[in-house]
């Protein structure tokens, strides 16, 4: 049984790892259109935007 | 005269040199459009953002300070093919927002936790059968608390403000028997885990947070979508007003850059943005929108014009006045307030629910107590068992049944054409049996259509439609729309107030009032056929003919009284225009039950009356002066066009030319209602199975933890249907 001394706060770490993974999404606004990100994730690319998009417009607002 | 268009009042500095701006666009509805823009838009120089917001059809855009003018990006997303808006977030869009956010960061704690207390008590479970050792499973549920209650301390906030505002005032909300259920059920949990007991309820506790975030959430998401819809109708409604900024120059600028005293210019063909009074010039006016009078009313130096006026022959200087000093426009404003007190404050289903459940559940926990001190079992199992039935009547699914089929159906109505505007809309438009239509602008289409095109030779018609198509009165306007004219033709004059001439071949081709063309002997003869259009006549040499213009009903608006009626909801007319077009609409649609010429207040006495014989009445109107009523009914709807007041009073708005989103509507929200109902009957049968359980004393966190989620994904479920209707109502298009 001491496998859960490792074990016990390995699985603990990876829960707070996903937490702060979410928190962390959520701040830089990816929820913010969850439409239009479905439709981002198939459109197509053949004509390359001009300039950089960039991939997670922090709200400004 | 110089023209500028003026939209720094909405440029936000961002610092390091550079500029923000929001747009609300116009006809934004897929990926294809998304794309575009935001290449078309980053092509700019200068431009370091453009990015489509599909949700809430909004652009945001960030460019480098210099010489680029915003107007520029509105030109070009023009050029794209949409009609784009400068936009300002109102302070209630932004407070939603937040506590949408604020909600989903609840959620994902709440989320989260219940996720790692699960990993831990599923051992536990499956050890209490098995060979766990009592120190290890006391090991466990430290462990448990440790994650819960930090947890449910942050994600609960949601529940304990709002059971704490409601106890405060001296009230009981669902929130309160949540609250309570949580806290015993923790508290409980360590005094047991404390005295190394088998069971503890973290994770029930938990759980049901997260389901209940889960309603909350897509409660609130709910609402912030309308709130931004809201917001880019009041954005693409173009207030934007000509101000003079010299003697004789003038700029564009947004309406909330307009101060009173300022002179504003109204050019034919443009609608009037602010409320104030003619100080130059000599025009007619259309005022449909405010009083639903289809007449044009003449407009000279001190005539009082308000926002929603229609110009329509003449140029017009306006002095702004500063608020509403008309009289009809302040008898309004005391109208709609009044109104807007008086209106009864809905009993929402959920809180009538938690009305009923509350006192029932305490009472259920409180004998169960009892029962078994009575009963000779020991105090301590006695409440135990108590706190079970609290946890495992835990309004779960209750909290659930409401918003998940409100989410799908109003999901399921903005896809048909509706928009709501306020939460409750639903469950008091399905209660709906009386129907009270205005005629001008909701029955009828707010732009013109010239009815006698099949008396005019095509050729004809089409020359007409391209020397309409040089003047800006909004009769010839509707001629250049029926001819499909896109060509002007080269060197047409237009004279103010009376019409454009052009020569062609040596022909001189006249479009314009009947004198200017020379064929008032026509008008005699039209004038007696169809009293309420307006006509335009054209002439080219000796040949003369006559259009005849008015507001059209809308395409289905028959078969939309009838698909109401059926449906076993009266229909009725309330308008402010002239008997004789009110009449021939109620004919043509059906309807035996219409008034003409009625004011905004008798308009709220006819309101009021139904009420009182406890009629529920839905009131379908666009004018300002419906705007009142709107608020007095029992539920209330406007077309998009309408005015701003009316737009903001209405509890759903609907958009385009036909009139199916009025029953589409009505057809979701019975639907909801019944499938609320049934989601709570749902709750409550289980609440009927499971009680009997936990004051028996069986219950273990498991069977707590399997009911809960088992009930709610049954409601959750159950709202998916909210998403279909009888056919009937949604192929008519």
């Amino acid at each position: 049984m001491e496998v859960m001394i490792i074990l016990v706060p390995l699985a603990l770490a990876l829960g707070l790892a996903g937490l702060v993974g979410f928190l962390w999404s959520l701040k830089s606004g990816q929820y913010e259109d969850l439409e239009g990100a479905a439709w981002r994730a198939i459109a197509d690319d053949d004509a390359p935007a001009p300039q950089a998009q960039p991939e997670a417009a922090p709200s400004r607002s | 005269m110089h023209v500028t268009r003026d939209f720094s009042h909405y440029v936000k500095d961002l610092g390091a040199g550079l500029k923000h701006i929001d747009l609300a666009v116009e006809g934004v509805s897929c990926a294809g459009c998304m794309a575009k823009i935001e290449r078309g838009l980053s092509a700019l120089p200068d431009v370091t953002l453009a990015r489509v917001n599909l949700t809430d059809r909004r652009v945001a855009l960030e460019w480098k300070q210099g010489t680029l003018d915003p107007a520029k990006f509105i030109d070009r997303l023009a050029e794209l093919g949409y009609k784009a808006y400068p936009f300002e977030k109102a302070s209630a869009e932004a407070t939603e927002a937040e506590e949408s956010r604020f909600l989903l960061r609840c959620l994902g704690v709440a989320a989260f936790a219940t996720m790692n207390v699960m990993m831990l008590s599923i051992p536990v479970w499956s050890g209490n059968v098995s060979d766990m050792l009592p120190e290890q499973r006391d090991f466990f549920h430290w462990l448990s608390a440790l994650i819960a209650l930090p947890a449910a301390a942050y994600a609960g906030q949601p529940f304990f403000r709002s059971a704490w505002r409601a106890l405060r005032t001296g009230n009981v909300n669902m929130d309160v028997p949540i609250c309570i259920g949580v806290i015993l059920a923790l508290g409980m949990s360590i005094v047991e885990t404390f005295h190394h007991a088998e069971h503890a309820y973290f994770d029930a506790a938990i759980m049901l947070l997260t389901f209940l975030l889960v309603g909350r959430y897509l409660d609130q998401n709910m609402r912030r979508r309308t709130r931004a819809v809201a917001g880019n109708l009041a954005a693409l409604k173009a207030e934007t007003a000509t101000k003079f900024i010299g003697p004789d120059e003038i700029s564009e600028v947004p309406v909330a850059a307009v101060r009173a005293g300022d002179l504003v210019l109204l050019r034919p063909g443009e609608r009037c943005a602010v409320d104030g009074v003619v100080v130059e010039g000599r025009s007619e006016i259309d005022q449909s929108l405010i009083t639903g009078e289809t007449l044009y009313v003449p407009a000279e130096h001190g005539t009082a014009v308000y926002a929603g006026s229609l110009n329509i022959s003449g140029t017009l200087r306006v002095r702004v006045s500063a608020a509403a000093e008309g009289t009809l426009l302040a008898e309004i404003t005391r109208l709609l307030d009044t109104a807007l007190q008086a209106r009864s404050r809905y009993m929402r289903l959920a809180d009538r629910a938690s009305r009923l459940y509350a006192p029932v559940v305490h009472a259920t926990a409180a004998l169960t107590v009892l029962g078994w001190a009575l009963a000779g079992a020991s105090w301590h199992d006695a409440i135990v068992t108590g706190i079970a039935v609290l946890i495992i009547t835990c309004p779960c699914a209750l909290g659930l049944a409401i918003p998940t089929v409100q989410t799908v159906a109003s999901g399921a109505m903005f896809k048909s054409g509706v928009l709501l505007n306020a939460g409750d809309a639903i469950e008091r438009l399905a209660e709906a049996d009386h129907v009270i239509f205005d005629k001008t602008g909701t029955l009828t289409l707010p732009e013109l259509e010239v009815v006698n095109a099949a008396d005019i030779p095509a050729d004809m018609f089409s020359v007409a439609g391209q020397l309409a198509l040089s003047s800006h009165h909004p009769v010839a306007a509707a001629v250049a729309q029926a001819a499909k004219s896109r060509s002007p033709l080269m060197g047409a004059v237009e004279e103010p107030g009376q019409g454009v001439r052009a020569m062609v071949d040596g022909v001189e081709l006249r479009l314009g009032r009947p004198s200017f063309c020379g064929a008032e002997a026509l008008v005699a003869q039209s004038a007696s056929v169809d009293p309420e259009a307006s006509v335009v006549a054209f002439s080219r040499g000796d040949q003369k003919y006559l259009f005849s213009v008015r507001q059209g009903l809308r395409p289905d608006a028959a078969k939309i009284v009838a698909g109401l009626q059926r449906r076993g909801i009266k229909v009725e007319i309330l308008s402010g225009d002239r008997e004789a077009a009110v009449a021939a609409a109620a004919k043509a649609l059906g309807i035996s039950e219409w008034r003409a010429g009625v004011t905004p207040a008798d308009k709220i006495a006819r309101v009021e009356e139904l009420k009182r014989a406890g009629v529920k009445v839905m009131m379908v109107g666009d004018g300002m002066n419906d705007a009142p009523s709107l608020a007095a009914a029992h539920v209330s709807m406007s077309p998009i066009s309408a005015a701003h007041l009316s737009q903001a009073t209405a509890d759903l708005v609907f958009l385009g030319r036909p009139l199916a989103p009025v029953l589409a509507a009505v057809d979701y929200a019975r639907k909801a209602l019944h499938l609320m109902r049934q989601n709570l009957w749902l709750a409550v049968v289980y609440n009927v199975l499971a009680v009997p359980l936990a004051i028996s004393g069986v219950v273990t966190p498991l069977i707590a933890a399997a009911a809960m989620s088992g009930s709610s994904i049954l409601v959750m479920l159950n709202a998916l249907r909210a998403r279909k209707v009888r056919e009937e109502a949604t192929t008519w298009k």
